[in-house]
């Protein structure tokens, strides 16, 4: 038996795939992935029409794509990100049908109770040995974790790995294995490794930013979490970033043993690791590459699969047992709403990631944001998108005081006890608008651009284009 | 420029102020932020003017701040 295929063309005649068929991606690559076009662009070539594209996640490397939703050869996109210069594109309304926006819980879940399916998945592998056993941990593309290509690996009628460093078999420790895999492609580069991973990635120097990042800490303490046992996750946003370090200082002062640490990992949540701050990481994604090194040499950096991150439908996932989250957002209105896929021209420059998987599941969750960004307010009356439901959003730090939801009064009366400025949500409005003024509201078009799918598959909103 | 800032070219022309607007949140703030500039001309006075102005999202004390010290220089007053 031989898996290796010598072309990239034959393994897709191999994979029956036709008109209309659905394929998948994911995007540990990040902004240096080479995959998605050189796949895309040679099922163009093949003159296919009509595919399904469904990506973890799309970024600016990947706008060749738009091409290919313009010459029909692909009508409809499934992912749970898309990037800032994507979504603009996207947001031209070039796509007929609206975007379907999942979660990274809700991705995988999707896939395996069939309402997502995927007849091919191509999986870029860092290293692939010939019979398709791969890792993301080493080769000179080396992305660290490959959560998320788990349930693509495992439940796609036929699974295409392309790879960069093909090895003899077998590859020890593959994370995904050989079992799943119908073909072996090899290829000078499936990436830029400039793109695929950061040098480092920095806290904010901003002092809003620091402000927050303290206040949010402390707010943390306060909440009563911050004990032996504690987990966390944190996003790779700047202010969140220093929040984190924030909460390692508290730790290593009060010798404070947590748990785990969660998420997309950066070097920061490295460092807590090998400070003692975590027994050990729990890691869907490498942001940098101090995360990479670490998943690669230290076993307490363990790599998990998208369902074992946040799918809801999986008998128990991370989410579930995490403590707290810190996460961003464009808009919070005063039902404690978030908008993480639009920017406040309406366009797409974003998506949930693991934004509402994360809120569903900790037991609380932090937004941290200014109360504005270049003269627009932050809290707003209603979010032009709701990405993540205000009933799984605890609590909003800001530069002026921290909001927390009128559903967890005893939270609040945590946090006041602790010392924090608890204000409501409408004075945190209130005082964003004199600071800027009104803006004048977006009118929304009756075009549908996306829907954007809640975690367990139920429709939470709708992204119009703006007139 | 940094976010939230903004900056002022002021040259002067033979017919009426004119505002050439370029900013971020045009959609939002752009008719109050002409409001705000033509409304201070007037009040200092100035006239056959073109004002380009390229806003990152400044507050209106900025906007204010950054007209009046362009047109203290352009009279070589003490800001100059």
């Amino acid at each position: 038996m031989d898996k290796v295929v010598k072309t990239l063309r034959e393994a897709i005649q191999l994979s029956g795939l036709k008109d209309g068929g659905r394929i998948s991606f994911h995007h540990h690559l990040r902004n240096g992935d080479y995959v998605l076009n050189m796949v895309m662009e040679e099922l163009a070539s093949m003159g296919f029409k009509n595919l399904s594209v469904n990506a973890s996640s799309l970024f600016d490397c990947h706008l060749p794509l738009i091409d290919h939703i313009k010459n029909g050869v692909v009508t409809e996109i499934i992912t749970d990100y898309v990037s800032g210069g994507f979504g603009a594109a996207l947001s031209e309304g070039v796509l007929e049908k609206p975007v379907q926006f999942y979660t990274h819980g809700g991705r995988p879940a999707a896939i395996i109770n069939g309402s997502t399916p995927i007849d091919v998945a191509f999986i870029g592998a860092p290293t692939a040995d010939t019979m398709g056993n791969m890792t993301g941990k080493i080769g000179k593309s080396a992305c660290g974790s490959m959560g998320y290509a788990y349930a693509d690996a495992m439940y796609a009628e036929k699974v295409i790995a392309i790879t960069d460093n093909l090895v003899p078999y077998p590859l020890p420790m593959p994370s995904i294995d050989e079992t799943y895999v119908d073909y072996v492609v090899s290829v000078d580069e499936i990436g830029n490794p400039a793109g695929i991973v950061s040098g480092t990635t920095k806290i904010t120097r901003d002092p809003v930013g620091l402000v927050m990042a303290e206040t949010a800490a402390k707010a943390i303490k306060a909440s009563g979490l911050l004990k032996d046992g504690f987990s966390f996750q944190t996003g790779a946003g700047g202010a969140t970033l220093a929040a984190a370090q924030f909460v390692k200082d508290i730790m290593i002062k009060e010798n404070i043993k947590g748990s785990f640490g969660c998420g997309g990992v950066t070097g920061y949540m490295v460092d807590m690791l090998n400070a003692g701050c975590f027994e050990s990481l729990v890691d869907v994604q490498c942001f940098d590459l101090k995360a990479v090194e670490s998943i690669r040499t230290n076993p307490k950096h363990v790599e998990v699969s998208a369902m074992r991150y946040a799918s809801p439908f999986a008998k128990s996932a991370a989410v579930d047992s995490l403590d707290v989250v810190l996460l961003g957002a464009t808009e919070v209105d005063v039902d404690f709403n978030v908008n993480v896929h639009t920017d406040s021209n309406g366009r797409m420059m974003g998506g949930s990631g693991g934004h509402s998987d994360t809120a569903a599941g900790a037991k609380m969750a932090m937004i941290i944001a200014p109360l504005s960004r270049a003269r627009l307010p932050i809290v707003t009356e209603r979010v032009f998108c709701k990405s993540t439901p205000g009933n799984t959003v605890d609590v909003l730090v800001t530069q002026k005081g921290v909001a927390v939801n009128p559903a967890r009064p005893e939270l609040a009366a945590a946090l006041k006890d602790g010392g924090i400025k608890v204000v409501d949500i409408q004075e945190l409005k209130k005082a964003a608008e004199q600071l800027c003024g009104s803006p004048k509201p977006l009118v929304r078009g009756d075009r549908v651009l996306a829907d954007i799918i809640y975690r367990d598959g139920t429709l939470l909103d709708r992204i119009y284009n703006v007139k | 420029m940094e976010s939230s800032d903004v900056y002022m070219e002021l040259e002067p022309i033979a017919g009426e102020n004119e505002i050439v607007l370029q900013s971020v949140v045009e959609r939002q703030f752009g008719d109050s932020i002409r409001a705000l500039l033509s409304e201070t001309l007037k009040e200092e006075g100035i006239s056959n003017v073109k004002l380009n102005v390229v806003d990152r999202g400044a507050l209106e004390c900025t906007l204010r701040a950054r007209l009046e010290v362009l047109l203290s220089r352009s009279r070589g007053g003490e800001n100059a």
